[in-house]
Parts: structure tokens; sequence; C-alpha cells
């Protein structure tokens, strides 16, 4: 304070805001609290929520999708006079709406990592008291939220539905808790996918088409190939191959462990032994796009 | 404030850092190196970001080796580049970036709109970040560095890519950080002559190593040197020489080669220094220019630069020195200065 403080800060224009600092002595929350606002901004970003009105429309435009088919499912359902139980299985909705689940991720994920990354905003939160697991878990969380949001409504609108149509109790709760393990499942599979793509492509555009590739192109080559070995008669295969595209290995674990039906040509799906390779498998991508999200803000810390 | 002893950063093939010690104390302290002298290495690692590989750091009294995460809820931080998304309001964004520094919402808020205010963002901060200047790009970024009241803010070119006029507000802004709030300042740059006007501190690293560390003051103080710049007129075509020779005659001493400005910059030649021994000195300029019925284009006192110092001291400072020059060659030094 020994050099004369008027020289630089007596030009007008930086007088005109000279209204007196008011400094700040209340509590600062630290780490565990900004890694939960990071989360709950992120969750609600991916809706649009705080965000422009433009980027509220997609969202919440396919969350509506998913809601009003599953409301169609109910009303059809209940006014089937000789209906027992919902037209659709709790674990066949994702399936059946994998266009519109792959589509809000595509759409979602790159706006929750990509802009951070392209915008390099990334140093200003690793200068703060969060870490690099920090981000990455919250973005994770918060992705995979959003798409528990989006495929776990849908199920208890069904589920609703279903006990209003009087559907038997014991039934429908069973398929309900099944259907909400195999979307969390899901949730968490697609949204690590989903942002370790998005995470590798700085670009939002290349971001979204890189997430629908990786969804749309791996599960069109499966069902083809799996369509293939049906029709020449080399069923074995089809359980395996299943593997190798991300809703199928979702498909493959709810049919080997939550009673579902698989959707696989035939009904050909994983029996016990080869569901927990699915599941090894799905939990190993999980744990793969952690490493390499992890290893990528690694690279941009400052 | 900061306090660093031989501390070393190397990487596979080159030496970042080479047992630097440090200690700087409250106030703007500039910190001045040429690129790649390795300013933003000490950043990282005063932020608890990067670890040294040998050495000691310390940051508000804190280990940065031990406690980065409570160093950074105290410290705020300005990135050289870009760093914010065009698409939201610079209150949303400073209002994020506040409660990703711990605090709760309403202080977020509340803070936000206090310290978009001081750095000098009224409506404009509603609306997208996108279409603002550089120079409001720069407050925001600069505000979402004081948005938690932290005790010390490391500023790292924070002058880049402005004009003059950007470059004087943000410097006045900086100098207030202090002053006003109470915040100590470490500021990066490359250019010398920007820092010694908002400094009290300057610290010159190169290659890693510390070249020199004082208090501005001790650099600059005001000496009696006058410049003085006078018109051409019919009787005297030469108006510069003219003066000269009557200066002489009057026993004014004057500085440097022949009195000439030894800056070498184009115009330079038409300014004399003066050595004023006293308060008669200029009266004796006065009377001399009137005398010859020049115009006085101006007469001013010029302090010595930080600069200077290097040159005189051979220094191996030579090329960040080299990019200083006097404030009264201002724009064209500025345009200089970028290219």
């Amino acid at each position: 304070m020994s050099t004369e403080t008027g020289t630089v800060a007596g030009s007008e224009s930086s007088r005109i805001h000279n209204i007196g600092y008011r400094s700040y002595d209340g509590r600062r929350l630290g780490r565990g609290y900004a890694r939960r606002s990071l989360y709950s901004q992120s969750l609600r970003g991916a809706f649009g929520l705080g965000r422009s009105a433009k980027s509220k429309v997609l969202p919440m435009l396919l969350f509506g999708v998913m809601c009003v088919i599953a409301a169609i499912i109910v009303a059809v359902s209940i006014n089937v006079p000789s209906a027992t139980k919902l037209l659709m299985d709790y674990t066949s909705f994702a399936i059946y709406l994998q266009a519109v689940i792959g589509l809000f991720l595509a759409a979602q994920a790159p706006q929750s990592v990509s802009r951070d990354l392209r915008f390099k905003s990334v140093p200003l939160y690793f200068s703060r008291p969060i870490e690099r697991v920090d981000y990455v878990v919250a973005k994770l969380a918060a992705m995979a939220s959003a798409l528990f949001v989006l495929t776990g409504t849908p199920l208890v609108i069904l589920y609703a539905g279903a006990l209003l149509g009087k559907f038997d109790f014991a039934d429908q709760t069973e398929g309900f808790v099944q259907g909400m393990i195999s979307v969390a499942l899901l949730s968490v599979l697609f949204s690590a996918l989903g942002l370790v793509m998005a995470a590798l492509t700085p670009r939002r555009g290349f971001g979204v088409a890189a997430v629908i590739a990786v969804l749309t192109i791996t599960y069109g080559a499966v069902s083809t190939v799996q369509a293939i070995a049906w029709q020449t008669g080399s069923g074995g295969a089809i359980e395996w191959l299943g593997l190798f595209s991300p809703i199928t290995l979702i498909d493959g674990v709810q049919t080997a462990f939550l009673g579902a039906d698989s959707a696989f040509p035939g009904g050909e799906g994983p029996g016990a032994g080869a569901g927990v390779v699915y599941l090894i498998v799905v939990l190993a991508l999980v744990a793969g796009s952690y490493a390499v999200l992890m290893r990528r803000y690694r690279r941009v810390g400052l | 404030m900061i306090a660093t002893e031989s501390l070393s950063k190397r990487f596979p093939r080159v030496t970042a850092l080479d047992r630097l010690s440090l200690d700087i104390g409250p106030g703007v302290t500039g910190l001045v190196g040429s690129n790649g002298a390795g300013k933003s290495t000490l950043i990282k690692i005063l932020l608890g970001l990067s670890p040294a590989t040998e050495g000691r750091a310390a940051v508000l009294g804190l280990d940065v080796a031990t406690s980065g995460a409570a160093i950074r809820e105290r410290v705020g931080y300005m990135p050289e580049h870009d760093c914010l998304p065009p698409d939201v309001s610079a209150t949303e964004f400073v209002v994020h970036m506040a409660r990703m520094s711990g605090l709760p919402p309403t202080a977020a808020r509340e803070r936000t709109a206090d310290t978009l205010r001081h750095v000098g963002l009224y409506e404009e901060r509603y609306r997208p970040i996108g279409g603002y200047s550089t120079g409001m790009k720069q407050r925001v970024k600069l505000a979402q560095a004081l948005v938690h009241d932290p005790q010390l803010v490391l500023l790292d070119e924070p002058t880049n890519g402005l004009d003059p006029v950007g470059r004087d507000e943000m410097l006045g802004l900086i100098r207030r950080v202090h002053t006003d709030f109470g915040i100590s300042v470490l500021v990066t740059s490359h250019l010398l002559g920007e820092l010694e006007r908002t400094c009290d501190h300057v610290v010159v690293i190169d290659g890693g190593t510390l070249l020199r560390s004082s208090s501005t003051s001790d650099f600059t103080q005001t000496t009696a040197t006058l410049a003085v710049e006078v018109t051409d007129s019919d009787t005297h075509p030469d108006g510069t020489d003219a003066l000269r020779q009557v200066l002489t005659r009057a026993g004014v001493t004057l500085i440097g080669h022949d009195g000439l400005d030894a800056q070498g910059l184009p115009g330079a030649g038409r300014i004399l220094l003066v050595e004023a021994a006293g308060d008669e000195t200029y009266d004796i300029v006065r009377d001399s220019v009137a005398g010859l019925g020049l115009g006085l284009v101006r007469m001013e006192q010029r302090r010595h630069h930080i600069a200077e110092v290097f040159r005189a001291e051979g220094a191996p400072a030579s090329a960040v020195a080299a990019q200083s020059a006097p404030v009264t060659a201002g724009l064209r030094t500025e345009e200089g200065e970028r290219s």
C-alpha cells in the first residue's frame, strides 16, 4: 500500500464503479458441496432447466414422448376387457424406445461435457476446491440420473396404470422392480459411453454424431449378424453376438437375471452363465469409461 | 502470501522451473517472463494442481503439496485463454462458479451481483456472454476469480488481446483489487512496462530461474529527467537542435545520446532528455523555448523504467526488457509490444 493509489484508480470510468467492496465472511461449503452443485446443475441442464428456452425443447419433447407412449400403453391395456397384464413388459419398454433414449443421450451428453472442453472452462473448475474425480463423478452421475428419470418415469406411469387397471399386484410389482433395475443399469452404461464419446469430441456436432453412431451402428450391426446367424441356423452364436452393442448388452442382462423376454431373434437370449459374462462386460465398460474420462481430464487440467 | 523454496519442475525434456526461491508479500506483485519462462507452470504448482519435482511452495501459509483444496478455496485464478461459454449470461456463469468455490446459493447470487458491478458490468450481465467484447469478457473472467472473495488472485496475462484503452482500464481494475478490495494480486505478463504501472513488487523469471525480485519503487524512482519536445519554426527549421544549443549554453545538462532519446523509436529524435537540477530547470526550458519562438509540445517528468535497470546491468533479461518502452510513446509502444 506504499505506492500512490490514485495513479490508475483516478480515472473517471474506474471511479464510477467504486461503490465500496464488501468482503465475504460467510461459510465456505467446500468440495462436497461444490460436487453436489455441479451434479444438480448438470442434471437440470440435461433437461434444459436453467438454460435457454430453445435448449429445453428437445429434452422435454423426448421426455414427453416417453411418457405419452407409456400412457397410451396403459390406456389401451386397461380398455382391453380380457387383459390381465399390460400389453408391454416393463423390461421391454426401454428396448423398444431405445432410439428416443439414444437421441436424448446424443443431444445432452455433448451439452454436458463438450461445452466445458470446447470453451476451455475446465481449468476454472480445477482451480477451485473440486478435483478431477469430483468433476467426472458429478458429470457421470448427473447424466445417469437424467437418463434414469427419462427411462424410469414411463415405468412409473405403467406401474400406476397397472394398479389402476387392477392387474395382479405382486406380478406387476415384480415386473416394475425388475424394469427399474434394468433401466438403472442402462442409464449408467449409456451415460458412461455417451460421456466418453462426447468428451473425446469437443466439437458438439461431432459429439452428437459419435454418440448416435456408437449406439445405432453397433446395434444395427449386431442385430443384422444375429439375424443372419438365426437364418443360417447357428443359433448358438446369437447370445454371444449380443455382447457387442450397448442395448443388446442390457437386453442380455435382463433376460438372464430380470425375467425379461429377449428381443434377440428367436428369443435366444443368454442364460444365467452367459448372463454373468454380459454383466461383467457392462461393468467393465462403465469402469473403462470412467478411466478414459479421468485420463481425458488429466490432460486438460490447466 | 507466496513462498517457494528451491522449487523445481522438470518435464522429460524441459526444465520449467529451476530451483526457484521466492517470497511474495501482500500487495500487487508482477510476475514477468517471456513466453515459456515458467510462469504458467508456477501458477499450476501454486494452485496445487501439479506436483513439484523438488522443493517446497506455500500459498497463504498452506503447503501446496498437501492443502491444495484449502488453497484453491481461498485463491482466485483467471486463466490467460478464453474460458467462457457463449450461451449463458455472465450472471449465471459467475453464480455457478461461485458455487463451485463453495459459496451457498444465496451468497453466490449476492456476491455475483456485487462482483460484476465492481468489475464494471451492469445491464449487459444478463445477456449471453457470446455477444460480449473482449474487454467485457476479460471483466467476466476477472469477476469469476474474485467472486468468492479470495485472499489472493492469480491473474494470467489479464491484458492479453485488449486495446490500449482496455489495457489501462484492466490495469486500473487490478490496482483496485488490492487497494479497494484488499485482495493481494499476482499478475503475470511478458510486458515489463505494463506491470510497473500497477505493481508494488516485480519478480522477473527467465528460463525457470529467478532473475530479479524487488519493489517497483526500487526499480523506478522518479528521477529528475525531463522529456521535452518542441515544434519547428521558419527561423529554426530544426527546433530540437536549436533548443539543444540554447540549453547547453544555459548550462543545463543533457542526458543520453547527445540529449536525444536513445530508444531508437520513430520520432524519438525529436525528444530532448534534460536533467532537472531543480525547479529552475523548468523555467530555463520554458524561457528558452519561448525565446526561440518555438511551440512546446510537451515537457514531462520521466521515470526510469524497469527495463532500463536491466539494460544497464546487462542482465540476460534483455529479451524481456527490450519489450518495454517509455510511457510517452504510449500508443506506439503498445502496438510494438503486440507484434
